[in-house]
């Protein structure tokens, strides 16, 4: 048995891989299985591919900046889940009609270009009119212009791990509108995703759905590594299969994880605020560090917010999430303790309701 | 092994170092060792510049993404160091040594080198170093055959200081089952295995292989007669507790919450409870619960609460006012924004209903719907969350009968309602009949509002409540 488990389990096989299927669309649990089987198996004598598919989701790379890759607004306001993985590249967005393949090896055996070969290899198979090639950026392009899959790997100590999505029938007008950032003045060295215009294989050939495309890969797969097609179904949520499961899920999903892991970046921004029959530019400058305000400067005309106020605002703010639901408590909170007057009120609010658009 | 190469320091010094404390008397135990007791591993240890490995695929250079160790800190083998990326792939680079960060090379979004030093890390020179490749063992410090197991072909992974601790307490390391990294066995194994051994109650079983670990062998008490093998006596042993305090810095939502609370300190509150029998509005809400459901919207009894507080607050506006910060001037709100208590994954949230004074029971239930999906979503926007007038504050969800709210400045009053209970009552009759009975408890501003007008605007309230259809009567 690879794993040090108690009992017997159905991971120790005699054969060279194996080939798992992920019953879930909850992005966390999927990435929780990623780690789990990076962190726990032993895949000197047995490769692994995993196969799952999310329900709506963006998922970021291990050191992307959310704010600048996708409309954090649209997707709060869709239900669209947001996850950082821990491989790095760039953002991608998830739905039933993406799927992923995960490439298990050991460190030594890591070699993404012999996987994405083998998924051209595999849909030429089923389908040999497709005109599908990799590109030395590891993408798969179709029709040599269309983006069809992106890449991105995670090497630990001894085990490594490619993952790759592919666009089957994913909904693209989502796509494109959650994949473009409405946040202006961010400035940073995270790595920035590289857009490109994409197609799904079922525009290509409608016959094709993610059925077929994950049974052709997995029997490619299968032939390559000389093992069973057969496909192990697995539940992500199945603690006993794979203790401390649940608790990589949890990680996976902790705002620390998600936004507290951005890399430092500023924002530097002007808010024009309409103000009775004025529009008032205020000049805003903050500097966030693992997801939390560092620095906090906001630019008004003298006197426009009393200065007691104005400090205790910059003081609150400073330390605080960059997130709008903490702001927002935060500062409608404070103003219980603010002098009762309906003109203070009013101007806080606007300059508050401003600022939380920013996050 | 390379304990020869370490000169022997007369100065003890105490260290952080968790390492020094394997000097201790298991050293003893072996003569070539004992010229190391106590020896002082910052003067002699050696700095080991510890080279960016190969990434594979020809890659020569990666961009450093995150220290997750400084200068100063101690490591020990395996654990992670940094994380870097090359070109959509994230490497974790993990130490192969024991020891202290000495140097960073790079500084984050630096561009490092395969085959340069990326860290310099003092090792305490008696450790071995771990070879190229990944054997995972380290030189045996005791003859004994705990520390160095191999089980099954593995070779068991655990830092020194576990092995000693295991080594201590007459464990052999392949008893453990390991939870780190690699099926590492970490402190905590040792201690839950220890746990279990000194704490468990053993099943009477012939087959009950485990030996108590005792030190002292009179711990096992011995019945003469008796052929099976005897229960062990669990030996108490001070079990070391791993755990440490943590600080969090007050932020952000939390502050906000302190300085509120800081000012309601300052209104002399008092308070005022009673009993409210629900049994006809229980009824009234269960004949409407599926008329709200076909329009869409679910009816729970807070749009009840909410209208009669708002009918209560037309008799007695006093309650539904503020005063201001130097008691000169109490304003008597128009509106009656009622606030309504959240509790959210953030805390304590007080999102209210607008203008109650004019809303059904309907539209009050769809507002409420509307504000209770924001609030578990986190986006509930600020003018959901400012403008309150009067709270009410349903702990009778979570638990509870009698409470002392607190009043939420720059209100004068609150209500808490606590859970409604089926208990035993006396009706006119002098028959006992199961009533549904709610403890309301208020709070008040004694400033302005004195004890006669809470009670008089609760029994309102009550009444309201406790005859349903008397609220139509007065219903704006």
């Amino acid at each position: 048995c690879v794993l040090r488990t108690p009992k017997a389990c159905f991971w120790s096989t005699a054969s060279g891989g194996l080939i798992i299927q992920s019953v879930s669309n909850d992005v966390y649990q999927n990435l929780a299985v990623e780690d789990w089987i990076h962190d726990h198996m032993d895949l000197e004598k047995q490769q692994v591919l995993f196969l799952w598919r999310n329900s709506p989701a963006v998922v970021i790379g291990r050191h992307q900046n959310p704010w600048q890759e996708c409309n954090l607004r649209l997707l709060r306001q869709k239900n669209i889940k947001l996850a950082r993985r821990r491989s790095g590249g760039g953002t991608v967005y998830h739905d039933l009609g993406n799927i992923n393949l995960t490439f298990f090896t050991t460190r030594k055996k890591y070699e993404r270009m012999e996987n994405l070969k083998l998924i051209v290899k595999a849909l030429k198979a089923l389908r040999p009119q497709l005109d599908v090639q990799v590109t030395d950026r590891y993408d798969i392009l179709l029709d040599r212009q269309y983006k069809i899959s992106g890449t991105a790997a995670k090497l630990g100590r001894t085990s490594a791990y490619h993952h790759c999505t592919l666009l089957c029938n994913a909904d693209k007008s989502v796509l494109s509108s959650v994949l473009k950032s409405p946040y202006k003045g961010l400035k940073s060295n995270a790595t920035p995703s590289v857009p490109a215009s994409v197609k799904n294989l079922f525009e290509e050939d409608p016959s094709l759905t993610s059925e077929i495309l994950l049974d052709a890969i997995a029997k490619e797969y299968a032939v390559q590594h000389q093992i069973d097609h057969h496909i192990t179904l697995i539940n992500p949520v199945d603690e006993t299969l794979l203790p401390g499961i649940s608790n990589k899920t949890k990680e996976l999903q902790t705002w620390e994880w998600v936004y507290g892991k951005t890399p430092k970046f500023s924002i530097s921004t002007c808010l024009n605020m309409a103000y009775k029959d004025s529009v008032i530019d205020v000049k805003v400058n903050m500097d966030v560090k693992h997801g939390r305000i560092e620095v906090c400067n906001i630019d008004l005309p003298e006197q426009w917010l009393p200065p007691g106020q104005y400090n205790e605002l910059v003081k609150s703010l400073t330390g605080s999430k960059f997130c709008p639901n903490e702001i927002t408590t935060l500062v409608t909170t404070l103003l219980r303790v603010c002098p009762q007057d309906n003109e203070l009120h009013s101007r806080w609010s606007l300059l508050c309701e401003n600022m939380i658009r920013l996050m | 092994v390379c304990i020869h190469r370490v000169r022997s320091c007369s100065s003890i010094r105490f260290i952080k170092s968790k390492y020094v404390c394997v000097f201790d008397k298991s050293a003893l135990k072996f003569s070539h060792q004992q010229r190391l007791f106590r020896t002082s591993a910052v003067s002699c240890g050696q700095i080991v510049q510890f080279k960016l490995s190969d990434i594979g695929e020809g890659i020569t250079e990666v961009t450093v993404k995150e220290w997750y160790v400084k200068e100063g800190d101690s490591v020990s083998q395996f654990d992670s160091i940094c994380e870097v990326q090359s070109d959509k792939a994230s490497v974790t680079i993990t130490s192969r040594y024991d020891g202290i960060i000495r140097k960073l090379h790079y500084s984050i979004d630096d561009i490092a080198f395969v085959g340069k030093p990326l860290v310099d890390i003092e090792i305490d020179a008696s450790k071995g170093v771990a070879s190229e490749e990944d054997v995972v063992e380290t030189p045996p410090m005791s003859h004994e055959e705990h520390t160095h197991q191999e089980i099954k072909g593995h070779k068991t992974l655990a830092t020194p200081a576990v092995r000693r601790l295991a080594m201590e307490n007459n464990i052999k390391l392949s008893e453990i089952v390991g939870t780190g990294k690699d099926n590492r066995i970490l402190k905590e194994d040792i201690l839950n295995y220890l746990a279990k051994q000194t704490g468990a109650i053993l099943p009477p079983s012939p087959k009950a292989e485990i030996v108590p670990p005792a030190r002292k062998t009179e711990a096992v008490p011995a019945a003469p007669k008796d052929k099976a093998r005897k229960i062990p006596v669990p030996v108490s042993r001070p079990i070391a507790f791993s755990g440490k305090d943590r600080a969090e810095p007050v932020t952000g939502f939390q502050k906000a919450m302190v300085k509120t609370m800081s000012a309601a300190l300052k209104i002399p509150h008092f308070g005022y409870s009673d009993e409210v029998d629900l049994t006809q509005l229980v009824q009234l809400r269960e004949e409407l619960k599926p008329v709200a459901e076909m329009r869409g919207v679910k009816l729970s009894f807070m749009p009840f609460f909410i209208k009669a507080a708002s009918l209560g607050l037309l008799q007695y506006p006093i309650l539904n006012a503020s005063l201001d910060e130097n008691c000169q001037n109490v304003t008597y709100k128009a509106s009656h924004n009622i606030g309504v208590a959240m509790d959210t994954e953030q805390g304590l949230i007080v999102p209210n209903v607008k203008n109650v004074q004019v809303c059904s029971v309907f539209d009050i239930a769809v507002e409420l719907n509307r504000l209770q999906s924001l609030g578990s979503a986190g986006q509930l926007g600020t003018s959901d969350l400012t403008g309150g007038t009067f709270t009410l504050s349903n702990i009778g969800t979570i638990g509870g009968t009698y409470a002392k709210p607190v009043i939420l400045p720059p209100e004068v009053a609150i209500g808490a309602l606590g859970k409604i209970q089926v208990l035993p009552r006396f009706n006119g009759k002098g028959e006992v009949f199961k009533a549904q009975i709610m403890n309301v408890s208020w709070s008040a501003d004694h400033r302005i509002i004195d004890g006669a007008t809470m009670a008089r605007f609760s029994n309102l309230w009550k009444s309201y409540l406790e005859n349903p259809a008397s609220m139509l009567l007065d219903l704006k």
